[in-house]
């Protein structure tokens, strides 16, 4: 009874022995080394994995910023400023420190200022109805509104707004990752600096075509009249192919372009109400001007 | 036993409606849409300024490489715009814009082209005639004549087959052609041969087509060279590869062209109007449309001009009846919806097909159910189920190693999938990024 509890613990304890020893030999043959630095790195940044750095994820990015000497370039739009650092503390190298951006959405061709004119059945999703055609509106630039890019939105920052048909961005949530700008087949979103308060001014449409065609197809499109370009005091807007693009770094959100634009095309957020009376006294002339 | 291709294919309906209708030459348009782009590969660049007046068959946009070809002016006339149009692509494209000259007598002539038997010129004369009068593939994927027939030299070249398969339905164009220009189109084959020495030449026509087969059997009687085949009516047999293996039971290799086993494949089309730039030094301007639908008034068959607007081609048979909901650019199976009727007709334009609300609306999808459907009709022998999940997905490495490239886009799954799954759809779009992808990686 005895020699066989004892037998089999000697054959298992000699099993363990041998199996120690072999994987002691095969760690020590297959040691790959790493540098202690990276996995400090990577306990700093988000594990958010999202890709908006341009590596694979954070563990790679920790890698990239560990080995590579000027690491000015790189920067987490997650984590951020702080982030960076955090990690320049731990690698002693200089980080560049960058204003933190937003995604913009720069369409308004809600349903009803952008008609339908045709009806669409394939499958519900932007890219595959780009690759087929310019979309259910005469517009060729704006939204599509299958929302590819709320699908692929990892820190749930988008909606699709089902009144309008748009995608809307949570700006508390959105960490500007840039993926949704990547998944955009029209390109209609853009990364723009969050100033204090959030406060922002844009365009928000990309349609180049003439003004005739694109009012057409939009009531709210950009017509490339150049009344803001004109009246911007820091030249801060410029006007290619019929469409006006504020320069974000430039601007000082005076908001004097939000007020001559005849389509109200040029969004402005969060600013406080201007007072009744001057509001008024602009928006009613344009009104008429447009309606005629 | 009629020969066909043996893996897959489907039987639609053939609904031929226009087949004993007579081509008609359709009233010369007012104003022209040329767009600059009616064929695969680098648009032609525009050589003329607005305000220029212009002649038939007058080159207005140049070549803009190998892989391209000339735009010549269907009309004579002004040029009144260069602007950008919607095409039958769904997109704005750079088109030329001309003013047809109600008094220039050389737009409404109709010229009977006696039939000119010698063949007179050098094969590479030919080639370069080919080139110059923008001939490109009129079966549908508007390659540029030239192109596919610069062979390299050391190629074995031992078979030229003519399409005159016309697997969709629906269209009448190539068979209508065969019947009224049968003579020409033989001329045609024996040009091609010429120019590529090749000895033989098989043309390829649907059983569906008796007609033409008689006709084409009666004029190659004591030729030894033309031979006719007659094929079983199965979709997508005008396919390069499936009809290369019905005729010849040769297998192209995947990803390869029938060049690879010594085929040179030719639309009937094509031929023509290599046939007319050759003997009769007329530019491609004018095709051959089939304007049909199950609710039009008069369907039928028109040589029309290039550029003129679908609007032009559905006012002329009637106008839109009621309850149109899509008109499509082509036949029902390959063919694309348009997005409105301004759209003109390019190149490449077969057929336009009006299609009434209760035939035009796509199935809900539901889900996969196995059943394999499929996998049976894929003419390529896929597996388009996969190939759509493997996209849906975005698994575009294991897609593109189960031959997503292979894909011919003949819609054969999507059309049988009784769960009306968007199959083609996304394959479509799994190819795209496939094709990103494989640039990226050279």
């Amino acid at each position: 009874m005895s020699e066989s509890v004892l037998y089999s613990i000697f054959l298992l304890a000699s099993l363990g022995i041998i199996a120690a020893v072999v994987l002691y030999l095969v760690s020590k043959k297959f040691y790959v080394y790493e540098d202690p630095l990276i996995g400090e790195v990577d306990a700093i940044l988000p594990a958010a994995n999202c890709g908006g750095c341009g590596s694979p994820g954070c563990k790679a990015f920790a890698e990239k910023l560990v080995k590579t000497e000027d690491i000015s370039d790189l920067f987490c739009p997650v984590g951020g400023n702080a982030v960076m650092k955090m990690v320049a503390e731990v690698l002693g190298k200089q980080v560049a420190e960058k204003e933190p951006t937003l995604a913009v959405i720069r369409c308004q061709g809600a349903c009803d200022v952008r008609p339908k004119t045709t009806e669409y059945q394939g499958p519900r999703n932007c890219a595959i109805s780009a690759m087929i055609y310019s979309g259910e509106t005469d517009c060729q630039y704006g939204c599509l509104g299958d929302g590819d890019c709320v699908a692929v939105c990892k820190f749930d920052a988008m909606y699709m707004d089902e009144a309008t048909g748009l995608p809307v961005v949570i700006t508390d949530k959105c960490t500007s990752c840039g993926a949704c700008a990547e998944a955009c087949p029209r390109d209609i979103i853009e990364m723009r600096p969050k100033h204090k308060k959030d406060l922002k001014i844009f365009v928000g449409c990309l349609n180049e075509d003439k003004a005739g065609i694109a009012k057409k197809s939009c009531d709210v499109a950009c017509i490339g009249c150049s009344k803001c370009e004109d009246i911007c005091p820091k030249d801060a807007i410029t006007m290619l192919n019929n469409l006006a693009y504020i320069d974000p770094i430039t601007c000082t959100l005076c908001r004097k372009c939000v007020e001559v634009c005849p389509t109200h095309s040029i969004i402005e957020t969060n600013f406080p109400p201007k007072k009744v009376k001057k509001v008024e006294a602009i928006v009613e002339p344009e009104k008429i001007k447009t309606d005629a | 036993m009629l020969k066909t291709f043996p893996k897959g294919g489907v039987h639609p309906p053939e609904n031929k409606i226009t087949s004993s209708k007579s081509i008609k030459r359709m009233t010369v348009p007012k104003v022209v849409y040329v767009p600059i782009s009616q064929h695969i590969g680098i648009p032609a660049e525009i050589i003329v300024n607005v305000k220029d007046t212009v002649e038939i068959g007058q080159v207005i946009a140049k070549s803009g490489g190998f892989v391209s070809s000339n735009v010549h002016s269907p009309v004579a006339g002004t040029v009144t715009k260069l602007d950008l149009i919607i095409d039958t692509s769904g997109y704005k494209k750079q088109c030329i814009i001309i003013r047809t000259d109600p008094k220039n007598e050389a737009n409404f002539q109709e010229v009977d082209y006696p039939l000119i038997k010698d063949i007179t010129l050098e094969p590479k004369a030919i080639l370069q005639k080919i080139n110059d009068y923008g001939i490109v593939g009129l079966g549908g994927a508007t390659f540029p004549s030239h192109v596919k027939l610069s062979v390299k030299e050391g190629t074995v070249l031992d078979h030229l087959i003519i399409n005159g398969v016309e697997c969709e339905p629906y269209l009448t164009a190539d068979h209508r052609l065969m019947l009224e220009k049968a003579e020409e189109i033989i001329v045609g084959i024996e040009i091609l041969m010429h120019a590529l020495h090749i000895n033989k030449a098989v043309i390829g026509i649907e059983n569906n087509k008796k007609d033409a087969i008689d006709i084409f059997k009666k004029l190659t009687q004591n030729n030894e060279k033309i031979k006719v085949a007659a094929l079983q009516v199965k979709y997508p047999q005008g396919g390069e590869k499936q009809l290369v293996r019905a005729i010849l039971n040769r297998e192209v290799p995947k990803n390869g062209l029938p060049l690879d086993v010594g085929v040179i494949v030719h639309n009937v089309g094509t031929i023509f109007a290599i046939y007319q730039a050759i003997q009769h030094n007329i530019p491609l301007t004018e095709r051959v449309v089939t304007v049909t639908g199950k609710k039009l008034e008069n369907p039928a068959n028109y040589w029309v001009k290039i550029g003129t607007p679908i609007t032009d081609l559905v006012n002329e048979v009637g106008g839109l009846p009621e309850g149109t909901r899509k008109i499509v650019n082509g036949g029902p199976m390959m063919g694309k919806a348009i997005k409105n009727t301004d759209v003109p007709v390019t190149k490449g334009t077969s057929g336009i097909l009006v299609i009434n609300e209760d035939e035009a609306s796509r199935g809900e999808p539901k889900n996969c159910i196995r059943c394999g459907e499929c996998v049976f009709v894929c003419p390529m022998g896929l597996e388009p189920h996969l190939l759509m999940n493997l996209s849906e997905k975005g698994m575009y490495e294991k897609a593109s190693a189960e031959d997503i490239m292979t894909c011919i886009e003949c819609g054969s799954c999507s059309y049988v999938c009784p769960s009306h799954r968007p199959l083609l759809d996304y394959i479509r779009f799994g190819k795209q990024i496939v094709k990103k992808l494989n640039t990226a990686k050279n």
